[in-house]
Formats: C-alpha cells, structure tokens, sequence
C-alpha cells in the first residue's frame, strides 16, 4: 500500500463525504453551492494573479533558451526557426507547439540497458498521449460547461456539443471528452504507480489532483447518466452565480453539490500547486526567449560591478618574467 | 585505474528504486563518487567566504555557524533574482519524462540522479522555507527541513551534475536542471564548499589568466614548443605573435589545449591555420593575460564567471583588436553565447566581424563581436580558401561527438559537421538520440574532470562512450572528434575504459593534417607523428 496515494484518495473521500453529508443531512446547500464556488473563485483569480506577478517579479537576467536545433550563423547554413528561433515570432511558433501540443514531451524516449552493455532508445508515446488526451478534453469538458453559464447559449457551445457526442451513444449521448478525460486520468495515475522510477519521484500532491479531477469527471458522468438530475435547476443555480444573483433551486441532489464542491476545491488548490505549470510554462526562461544572444544585448537589471583582475595588476606581478621572454609590456 | 572494471561497473547499476522513500535514504558521500574539498588557499585568493580545509568524508564540515541562516538567505536572493530559478522550483508535475535522459543516472542508477529528484532535493526546502502549504502540511507536502546532512546530500548531488542542460530539452516546461545546479553551487560557495578542481582552476585563472597557472612566459614558451613540433613535421614555420597591439583580432581559446595531449594537436592546428592565412590578411595575436577560453567561473558562481570573463573584452580593448575568435571549447562557449555581452558588455569598443579573407560578416555575432573557430573555418572551406588534401586524414574513421554546451546552449550543430566533411572521407554520426541537441555528455563536465572521482566519470560517460562503441563496432570508427578542451582531457580515459582504440582529436587538428602549407615538405606523419595513409612501413 502506497502512503502517497492513500493520503491523497483518503482527502478525497473526505471531501466527498463532508459536501454530499452536508447538504444531504445539514441542508447546507447554500455553503456548497454558492459560499464555497464564490470563495474558490475568488481564490482562484487572486491566487493565480498573485503567482505570476511573483513570477513576473523576478527579472531574467539572462538569455539562457535551451537551443534545440541549429543555431542562425552562416547564410548558407539553413537555422531551425522554431527549436532554436533568432526570432520574436519564431519564439511564438515555438511557445504555441509547446502549449498546445507538448512539443518537448513528445520527444520523450526510454532508455534501456541491454547485455553487452547496450544502451539502446525506445519510443515513449504514451506519456505524451495521455497527457495530450487529458489536457484537450478537460478544456473540451470546460467550454461544454458554458451552456450552463451563459443564456442564450453562444450556437458555437451547440457545435462543440454535436461534435463531442458525435457517436450518438445512449439517450442523453456519451460525449466523448467525457470518457477520454477519464480514461487519461486513470492512466496517469496508473503510471505514476507502476513505473517504479515515477512511482518513487511521485509526492501525496501528484496524485490530489488526479483523485480530484477523476471525481469531477466521475460526478459528472453519473449526474448526466445514471443519478439523472434536474439539468434546469442545475443551470439556474449556475446562472445565479454568474449573474451575482445567487439561487438555491430545488430537487438537484447532494451528487451535484459534491461536484461543484470538487471543482470548487480544484480551484481553490490550484494557485498554491503544480497545477500552475499551466502559467508557469509561458513564463519559462529556457523556451521562451529567442536564441540570437550574440546579435541582441540583453539587459540584466541587477548587473553589478565586480572585483577583477586587470591587466595593469597582471603585468605588475609578471613584468620582468614577460620582458624576458620578449613580450610586449605597458610599462618597461 | 584501480578502481571498478566495466563489468562490475555494469553489475552496479541498479534501475529499481529503494523500498525507502527518498528523504530517508541518508547520502552515503562514497570514494571514488566526489571530488576533494577545495584548497583554502584557492578560495581565499579570489576573496571567497569561509576558506578553511575540510573533508567532505569527515562528520564536520566546519560550517559557519550561521549556516543555515546563509543558506536561507540565499535561496531568497535566488529566487527574486532569477525567474528561472523561481519558475522551476514551482511548476514541475514530476512527470518522470527526465528520469532517464541523465547519462548520471543511466550511468548509476541511483535514482537522485533522476534531474527531477536532483531538483526535488532543493525543492523540498524551497517548500519547508517559501511556500505555505509546505510550512502547514510539512512531509506531507514535500517539504523537509535543512539539515546538515540534507546539505550534504546537496553537495554530493549536485556535484554530480554536469549542467548539461540534456533533461531541459525533454522536459515539458523546458525546466533546466544546470539552473538549479548553478544555484546550488553558489550557495555552496557561500559556505566555502567548492570542490578543488573548481576552486584552483578560478584562482589561477584569475591570476594567471588560465586555469593551468601557466605564467605568461611559460605559455609563450609552449607555445613555440609547438611551432617546432610543426617545424620538424611540416617544413613550415609558423610565427605566432602575442599581446600584439594593432592586431585585428584576438585569439582565446582553453589553456587545456596548450597543456595536454591530444590537446596540443588542435593548438598547433590553430598555429598553422593561422599562419596560413597570414598571407592572405589574417592578423591574429594570442593573449596571454586572457589565455583562457574555458570558465570554472561559470562552475562557481554568476559573478565569479564575471570576473573571469572580463579578461576578455578588457584585453580585446587594450590591443585593440576588431573582434575576437574563439578556440574550441565547450562551456566557454555556452558563456559567450549566452552571458559574456550582458555581463561584461556592450563591446561597443568592437566591430562587428567580418572575415578578413573571405569578407563574410559575422552577422550572428554582431553584438557579442565573437566568432567561434568553426564558423570561422567552414566559412574559409565553403569559399574554397583553403587547399586541402582530405586524403591525408584516411586513416582516421570519424565521429563526432556534439559537446553540450555549444549544442544545447548555441545550437552549433552543422558548421562542425562541414567541416569535419570538408577535411576526411570517413565520418559517421552516432545514432540519432545521441547526438545534436540530444548529445551526451562526456561525464566530466562542469568542473568534475578529476582524478579523484573517476569511478562517477566512467558511469556518467556510459551513454556516450556506448554510442561510440556501437559506431566503432559498425563501422569501425578508431577517432572520436570534439570540439571541447575538456572532452579533448577526459575523453581518452573514458574511451580505454568503455571502448579502447578509439581516439581523440579536435577538429582543427584534423584541418591542420589536411591543410596544404605553402613551402611545406612532404607530409609523411599527421601532427601526431603517426604515418599518413599509404605512408606506413
């Protein structure tokens, strides 16, 4: 048994419980459903606000890109524009590959050491896979939830929808990002157990997210198919959020309160986690910044003086040694 | 080296992680992993804090008392100086996808050489002293207290990262380990914890202006050893000049080279293509205030690597030269590339460089006004300026090895590759994951090519020296190119070790042996005295 997880999914029982009790048993539907989703909000912006202008704080006092790719020197010597750009907008081409399609990670191999010795080098897609599957289908799963928030729907939210229940299963459809959300989830966390070395780097922080987004997926899922809640009242409730005219409807059940508590507490968790990679890798000094480092000075806000040795210091220790040897002095 | 055989070295590695979490696996600082603790003399000399002899296997490490107060310190002066550092100590979701990019943790096993546990090391602390989760939840979260055996783990660890910058290319936010390393390593010079073979290098080079502490005479004097090695071997003699005044450009490269085989072939093949195109305008003076182009600054400190690189741009600006060329080197090259303009710049005393034999400008190099050795040499081979007889580098079947600074910090990829085609018929690449920006390192880098530690060189070595043997084996590769004084150093042991028969050479050594010498007599041996081709009896 892992202490790692068991603490991180004990959390997240608790959390179940203490919102599906709370309003089932204590009636507390307007802590859950409009005291905790503002507050997490709240947390939420300043939070992450506050993590990147900690960020922003501190300078970058070099121009230190990880070159990927061949440097622009001679003319005749084609450059790689976008793993080691000379350019603004070969940086954005860069960030864009980066932030969308995981670009780093999808070079990702695995080495292996055979008899001989040999080390040898595998493709490793699944890491890259699973975190692309994750990431686009939690935002698809996102931008579903605007229906809920906005009135008239945007006909865009329509499209999305058709697309992601395309394969018309059950009544009402699966959507897709649904099921791909899970699954991905399941299986990072499947990784981070088996693969030993993962398995040992892992922290209880690792796995908290991964419990709490399952459940939210899982909530959700259930709510729409199985605990078949009263979608009207779970959109007026929504509405009044946005609209700062916050309602408790009736007949909409403690499975929903523990999901907007669960997405409450992602929220309120996220600027104080590693969820903020999310705007951590705009920040990143090694991709973001171009690689024309001899073309262009850059400014290092805090340079100081330092203590050097000159040459005036040199030659008063060496001078008769370099006269000579015949070398050319300052002072005969 | 008495120490373990490639086999049992083999044997060692272990991939599967201990049963103990990492914070209660306690570091074990092992012989034969480490370096020596740094010479007081060395650390007093360039004014560092706490200079005093200490043994890193002894329980004291007569720290200040104040220690943890300096390291804390420090870590705040870190982080608000450094986005880097600030950023990467954050965002990291310890996706494992750098576990086995390291050649230290290929090489080992041990799983604190995982870039993300090396990492975690720091960031744990970071956690218990910064972050407010970490000081409520405690282990829990990650965090742990600094301790003294904590710092030792430190130590140990992170002198055994050689700031390769190979896991930054994978790692999805593009967190690079040799950040965290440099930090770590500054506030161990805060404590007066340097390893010697930094810390020796930094006060001769700061005295002598090379890491050798070769006086100014004596450099000239090996200097002209060689020009009568190439006298004896070529007919030709080369006139090198030094400190000149007037001259157009500066010639700075690693003192290494000047010191020890197979070094010294690529420092006489400076020599000769030098004197080559004298008659064609070349008018190049080596220094010996700034006879060094490798930085154990850059091991030590941000301002450290300072001080020492200023010797450049200062004496640039005493001769009064147009600009500078740069010899073959790694690290030295990461600094110029991506620090030496905002440190010690702007070289506005500078012009922007042009060649003065082919008028190519240097455009790349406009502000910084340094040109590397290979831009310099593929520009003069693809305007046909020099004469070349490649055949006189059959006998070498070649790969090439991409250090990791000018890869993963320049991006100098092809200009090497030209001209190592531009010189000899046989060159095979390594295979794909092993080369360019995915290069290994040669195990030794960052300051940690000793003596003492060369049981961590052999394993951090591993990956590389196993890309070489599997192009040995194929196509029967006997020479392993670099361009790196420190590859040029460290490489020869590590291939007699992992693959024997292979040997060593820069890339200008490999020019100078094609290169035909206006009044040259018949080349009979290559710079090594070794027979040429066709030329064996």
């Amino acid at each position: 048994m892992n202490v790692k997880y068991m603490f991180s999914l004990v959390a997240v029982i608790l959390l179940f419980l203490l919102a599906y009790l709370g309003v089932e048993a204590a009636g507390l539907q307007v802590l859950f459903g409009i005291v905790i989703p503002y507050a997490a909000i709240i947390i939420f912006i300043i939070g992450v606000i506050n993590r990147v202008i900690g960020w922003a704080r501190s300078p970058v006092p070099f121009r230190i890109p990880s070159t990927c790719g061949q440097q622009r020197s001679l003319p005749w010597i084609k450059s790689s524009e976008l793993d080691n750009p000379f350019t603004k907008s070969g940086v954005v081409a860069r960030m864009f590959l980066e932030i969308f399609f995981f670009r780093s990670l999808f070079r990702n191999t695995r080495s292996k050491l055979a008899e001989g010795p040999r080390i040898y080098f595998t493709l490793e897609i699944w890491l890259w896979l699973a975190a692309i599957a994750f990431h686009w289908s939690f935002l698809t799963v996102i931008v579903r939830h605007l229906r809920l928030f906005t009135e008239p729907v945007p006909f865009w939210i329509g499209f999305l929808e058709k697309a992601d229940g395309f394969f018309q299963i059950g009544v009402p459809g699966i959507f897709l990002s649904g099921i791909v959300l899970l699954a991905a989830v399941f299986y990072l966390f499947l990784r981070r157990v088996i693969i030993p070395q993962v398995n040992y780097v892992s922290l209880s922080q690792d796995f908290f997210p991964l419990f709490l987004i399952f459940g939210i997926a899982f909530t959700g899922i259930l709510m729409r198919h199985f605990a078949k809640i009263d979608v009207t009242g779970a959109k007026q409730l929504a509405m009044g959020l946005v609209t700062l005219h916050p309602t408790i409807p009736q007949g909409i059940g403690g499975v929903f309160y523990v999901h907007i508590f669960f997405v409450s507490v992602l929220l309120a968790y996220f600027p104080f986690s590693k969820l903020m990679h999310m705007g951590g890798i705009f920040m990143s000094p090694t991709r973001n910044l171009t690689g024309d480092t001899r073309a262009a000075r850059h400014v290092n806000p805090w340079n100081y003086p330092v203590e050097v040795h000159t040459y005036e210091e040199y030659e008063e220790e060496f001078r008769e040694k370099m006269i000579e040897a015949g070398l050319p002095v300052e002072k005969e | 080296m008495s120490d373990p055989k490639p086999n049992e070295l083999i044997e060692k590695i272990d991939y599967n992680s201990p049963q103990k979490g990492w914070m209660d696996v306690p570091v074990n600082i092992r012989k034969g992993m480490y370096c020596y603790a740094s010479n007081p003399k060395s650390v007093d000399y360039v004014h560092l804090p706490h200079a005093r002899a200490w043994n890193p296997l002894e329980e004291d490490w007569k720290l200040p008392d104040n220690w943890k107060e300096i390291v804390h310190n420090a870590f705040r002066e870190r982080l608000d100086r450094f986005r880097s550092f600030k950023v990467f100590m954050d965002i990291c979701v310890r996706c494992g996808a750098c576990a086995d990019k390291c050649h230290f943790f290929i090489g080992t096993g041990d799983p604190k050489n995982m870039p993300v546990l090396r990492a975690e090391l720091l960031r744990s602390v970071y956690r218990n002293d910064f972050t407010t989760a970490g000081k409520i939840l405690g282990k829990v979260a990650g965090a742990r207290e600094l301790t003294l055996d904590v710092l030792k783990e430190w130590w140990y660890y992170f002198f055994q990262c050689s700031e390769c910058r190979r896991c930054s290319v994978f790692c999805p936010y593009g967190i690079d380990t040799a950040e965290i390393t440099i930090m770590a390593r500054e506030i161990f010079n805060l404590l007066g914890l340097n390893i010697d073979w930094i810390a020796t290098p930094v006060a001769n080079c700061y005295r002598t202006g090379n890491h050798l502490g070769i006086q100014p005479h004596a450099f000239k004097e090996m200097i002209e050893f060689f020009v009568d090695d190439i006298e004896e071997k070529t007919g030709v003699k080369v006139e090198p000049s030094f400190n000149k005044k007037g001259a157009d450009i500066l010639f700075v490269t690693p003192s290494g080279d000047v010191f020890a085989d197979p070094g010294t072939y690529t420092a006489m093949g400076y020599l000769m293509l030098f004197h080559y195109l004298k008659e064609q305008g070349l008018n190049v003076t080596w220094s010996t205030y700034a006879s060094e182009g490798g930085n154990f600054g850059f091991f030590t400190s941000h301002e450290m690597m300072k001080r020492l690189n200023s010797k450049m741009y200062a004496e640039a600006k005493r001769l009064g030269v147009k600009w500078i060329l740069g010899g073959e080197c790694g690290h030295m090259w990461r600094v110029i590339n991506q620090y030496m303009d905002t440190m010690n710049g702007p070289a506005d005393f500078l012009e922007e460089p042009v060649s003065p034999i082919t008028g190519t400008k240097f455009t790349n190099a406009r502000s910084t006004k340094m040109v590397h050795i290979s831009e310099f040499t593929a520009d003069l081979i693809y305007h046909n300026k020099l004469k070349l007889d490649k055949s006189r580098n059959d006998n070498l079947i070649v790969t090439y090895h991409d250090s990791c600074n000018p890869a993963r910090g320049m991006g100098l990829f092809d200009e090497p590759r030209y001209v190592i085609n531009g010189v000899c018929n046989h060159f095979h690449e390594m295979p794909r994951n092993t080369i360019r920006e995915q290069t290994f390192c040669c195990g030794s880098g960052s300051g940690l090519n000793a003596g003492e530690d060369m049981e961590l060189r052999m394993c951090g070595g591993l990956p590389r020296a196993n890309a070489v043997k599997h192009v040995h084996d194929k196509f029967g590769v006997n020479m392993l190119v670099c361009i790196c004084a420190i590859d040029r150093a460290v490489f020869p042991p590590l291939m007699d070790y992992w693959v024997p028969e292979v040997g060593v050479a820069g890339i200008t050594e490999l020019v100078a042996n094609a290169l035909i010498m206006p009044g040259e007599m018949e080349r009979t041996t290559n710079l090594r005295g070794e027979p040429l081709a066709g030329m064996e009896e």
